[in-house]
């Protein structure tokens, strides 16, 4: 299932002033896993997406995807080149419709110039027939295609985040970092997520987690990274995580380390 | 040499009622957010004000501007409570365009009751000028130097040394946090605009008679207004004071030593090339105001 | 049920020069119809692009004096002894250099302005068509000052079998203003419909998360500007050769608010409310004239874009499409059958 890296992160650090958002970070993704990032509040997942994305600058080191360097990349670039995030709060265009959310999402897919869109010349008609087709593909197979014409800030929480991820889809990805993206689901909500990620993976997708879900984490990675206080403190497959001491205590503190260790 | 530092003089002078325009809108932009249009209309108001209480009403010149700066307090509050308050939600681009439409309405309200030729303002002052050395300067500058002198030191005590300044600057920080202290944040930012307003009334009243009064004065004003605060950075007072006698300045000179047609432009190319280059300013200290 | 209805009003707008005696009214309509396509420009980039670029007028004046130079000529001195000196050209060839000439503006303003946001974008837009004003009142080599250029051509078409024909008439230039407003329409139309319409649409509501779907706000943002700036210049050239006299008086900034209040009273980013808008704020004047000053018609705007931003604070067709809304999207067949889902 998993082949040669697609991401690497080398000595990727992120200095705010004297705030040491993240210390040293050097993991790898491989094409076609699931790798979660995951670690206490505060301990730099989101800055180290925004590091990887483009839309923050590292204070030190290098991220590449597929072999190109994305230092410098504005976080449109990074796109193109195949990875796509999603948000953890507004993740969709909440005053556009569900359909105009992936229509717009499919930007990326676009094959006319400007003069053809000026004067509605075929090659833009054709282009946005066939826009419109895939925008119903994306809606079905996430499954928010009977919500199509609804507003997408009046979908409820939970196909709001499969909206996003479909918006993200519309990207044409080949990888996609997801946001704690079931981060106030409720079971029912998590359950359709998870079937979602496993239908992705079919396709080969390759996607980096960062989650909080426990449960949800163990279930559908195939590895696990652990951050704490902008450090990797573990690396490993699920089970070798849940029982590594250092991870524990991060997460617990010594006393409950201790607790844990003695239950 | 001598023309060197008659313009110095001519600096001073109007730097000092620039600033007034400028720590005004700086008040406002800073602690409301509210891009301020109507703020070259309170300089217009203060103006005519002066030209209503001296020509018509017979006052005298000295007691005139204590009421015209009393005056532009009320006509800024009002506008606040009318307008700004129930807008306090709003994107800031719909407070823009209300605080246009506000500007239209005042501006042209101001053509339609005095007409649009210019009036002057008789003062008490000698026509003689005053001179010093290769200096000369008119008793009314003088006069108008030492009230806009005398209005910033005012500013400043109010700013920094009293209750009301204390929860202006507190609101300037944090407005959630100010609120939660215990202040009154509505309150304030009526008390803002009002101060606001009427430190723009002030420099109307003093610059008016030293030059003419016309309905569009309050176009250039504003900008320049704006101008200054770019400069200074949004909420600093100290900068706007700054500010005020560096668009004087190079005014005075561009007008001097270049040509006195692009005289006004100086403002506005101020603008543009400091926001390209630095655009917090050149004296941008975000944290705090006074 | 909306095509018929567009077609209606063509058809009568195309009809009123055939009924309409009044040349004053006539003449109301001609200049309100180049400032609803202005303000159609500034919808682009306020309505839809989300920037509040209050320096528009400078590109419609732009449009005006190019336009006016083009077709007049002129002689001027840059420096020592060196002389650039322009032969009058016919008056097409001045529309299409205002065009070109107010995009490369509206290229190198939107390049300059977008890395400033908020506030003081706006005030740099204000200050650039300052600058401008300030620069066509002294460059009196070049533009008359004051003086105003006069005695502008006017628009010269080329009518296969009637041959040339000069628009000094008003009907004449009503259909010309007509027809480009039209074309500006439909160009803008199929701009904000398309794929680059929906990129402009998204940065302006999420930048962040345009961004993250791969959509260049930057290219995007001055692609706006350089579209709405042409159509803008298009309309100014209209003016200066429908006018025949322009000064810099052009410039100044209650022009700018004249098409700002038409596109926020009509509604900003829809395609009608700008001509909704500008319907009404060309109607004012023509009612108010017989029986006040003209300052009461601008005191009466100031109100009403008030009043509208209180009451209708997305404006008046957005209002209106509230009650006329359109119907649900239609599903194409072939996609419904495939794809399993997860559901």
């Amino acid at each position: 299932m998993t082949g040669a890296p697609a991401l690497t992160i080398e000595h990727v650090a992120v200095h705010f002033g004297g705030l040491v958002a993240i210390a040293d970070m050097n993991f790898v993704v491989n094409e076609g896993e699931l790798l979660s990032l995951i670690g206490p509040n505060g301990a730099g997942k989101t800055t180290a997406f925004n590091v990887i994305t483009g839309f923050l600058k590292p204070s030190a080191g290098e991220v590449r995807y597929r072999g190109t360097s994305l230092n410098g990349l504005k976080p449109h670039q990074v796109a193109s080149l195949g990875l796509v995030r999603t948000f953890q709060r507004t993740s969709v265009f909440r005053a556009h419709s569900v359909f105009d959310n992936v229509l717009t999402g499919l930007h990326l897919s676009g094959r006319s110039t400007l003069l053809d869109t000026l004067l509605r010349l075929p090659r833009e008609r054709q282009s946005e027939r066939e826009l419109r087709e895939t925008t119903w593909d994306i809606l079905h197979l996430v499954g928010i295609g009977k919500h199509a014409h609804e507003q997408a800030g009046s979908l409820p929480y939970g196909d709001q985040r499969l909206l996003g991820v479909a918006l993200a889809l519309a990207a044409k990805p080949s990888m996609l970092l997801l946001d704690e993206p079931v981060s106030g689901m409720n079971a029912s909500e998590t359950g359709r997520f998870m079937r979602l990620l496993g239908k992705l993976r079919e396709r080969g997708m390759t996607i980096l987690l960062v989650e909080h879900d426990m449960p949800m984490v163990m279930g559908v990675s195939d590895r696990i990274v652990v951050l704490n206080y902008g450090r990797i403190i573990a690396e490993g497959e699920p089970a070798a995580i849940r029982e590594n001491p250092e991870v524990i205590r991060a997460y617990l503190g010594q006393a409950g380390a201790k607790r844990a260790a003695h239950a | 040499m001598a023309e060197f530092l008659q313009h110095i003089a001519n600096t001073l002078i109007l730097g000092g009622t620039y600033a007034l325009l400028g720590i005004g809108l700086t008040l406002i932009f800073g602690i409301m957010r509210v891009v301020n249009f109507t703020h070259g209309e309170l300089y217009t108001f203060g103006a005519y004000f002066i030209f209503l209480v001296i020509s018509v009403l017979g006052l005298n010149f000295l007691l005139a501007l204590p009421v015209a700066i009393i005056a532009g307090l009320l006509l800024g509050a009002l506008i606040e409570l009318l307008l700004l308050r129930p807008m306090r939600d709003a994107d800031i681009d719909t407070t823009m365009l209300v605080m246009i439409g506000a500007m239209i309405v005042m501006q042209n309200s101001e053509q339609l009751v005095w007409g649009g030729v210019a009036k002057s303002v008789s003062t008490p002052f000698p026509e003689t000028p005053l001179v010093m050395g290769p200096v000369s300067v008119s008793y009314l500058r003088a006069f108008v130097l030492l009230m806009a002198l005398l209005l910033i030191v005012a500013t400043y005590i109010l700013i920094n040394r009293t209750k009301l300044g204390k929860a202006m600057r507190a609101t300037f920080q944090d407005r959630d946090t100010a609120s939660l202290m215990g202040v009154n944040v509505q309150a304030i930012y009526t008390a803002t605009f009002a101060i606001g307003s009427s430190l723009a009334a002030a420099a109307g009243a003093l610059l008016g008679p030293a030059y003419v009064i016309s309905p569009h004065m309050g176009d250039i004003a504003s900008l320049k207004a704006f101008a200054i605060v770019i400069l200074g950075g949004l909420g600093n007072v100290t900068g706007a004071t700054i500010g005020g006698f560096i668009l004087a300045l190079a005014e005075e000179l561009g007008a001097g030593y270049v040509s006195s047609g692009y005289r006004d432009a100086m403002g506005f190319l101020i603008i543009i090339a400091v926001l390209l280059i630095k655009p917090t300013g050149l004296f941008a200290r975000a944290e705090r105001i006074g | 049920m909306r095509r018929l209805f567009s077609y209606v009003i063509v058809a009568l707008l195309a009809s009123v020069p055939l009924w309409l005696g009044d040349p004053y009214i006539l003449n109301a309509f001609i200049t309100t119809g180049i400032f609803t396509i202005a303000a159609m420009s500034l919808n682009l980039l306020l309505g839809y692009t989300g920037q509040l670029s209050l320096g528009h007028v400078a590109f419609f004046g732009i449009g005006a004096y190019v336009s006016a130079l083009t077709s007049l000529g002129f002689d001027v001195e840059l420096f020592e002894g060196f002389h650039v000196v322009h032969e009058p050209w016919p008056v097409v060839y001045g529309f299409l250099l205002a065009i070109v000439f107010a995009g490369l503006c509206g290229y190198l303003v939107g390049k300059l302005s977008f890395r400033v946001r908020g506030a003081y974008f706006v005030i740099v837009t204000i200050s650039f068509a300052e600058v401008v004003r300030l620069v066509a009142l002294n460059w009196v080599e070049l533009t008359q000052g004051p003086l105003a250029l006069t005695s502008i051509p006017p628009f010269t078409l080329g009518l296969p079998g009637l041959g040339y024909v000069n628009l000094y008439g008003k009907a004449g230039n009503y259909y010309l203003v007509l027809g480009v407003g039209l074309v500006a329409y439909i160009v803008i139309k199929h701009l904000v419909q398309s794929r680059i319409g929906r990129a402009m649409i998204a940065l302006k509501e999420n930048e962040s998360l345009a961004v993250s779907i791969g959509i260049n706000v930057t290219a995007y943002l001055v692609l706006a500007a350089v579209v709405s700036a042409a159509i803008a210049g298009a309309a100014g050239s209209l003016y200066a050769h429908y006018l025949r006299i322009i000064d810099p008086d052009i410039f100044l900034f209650l022009y700018t608010v004249t098409m700002v209040i038409m596109v926020i009273t009509g509604g900003k980013g829809t395609l009608a409310g700008p001509v909704v808008g500008g319907a009404i704020f060309g109607a004012i004047p023509v009612i108010v004239r017989s029986f006040a000053a003209p300052e009461v018609q601008w005191i009466l705007y100031g109100a009403f874009m008030i009043a509208i931003i209180f009451v209708l604070p997305q404006g008046i067709v957005p209002a209106i499409e509230r009650w006329f809304p359109r119907g649900p999207i239609k599903q194409p067949r072939v996609a419904s059958q495939s794809a399993a889902s997860v559901e």
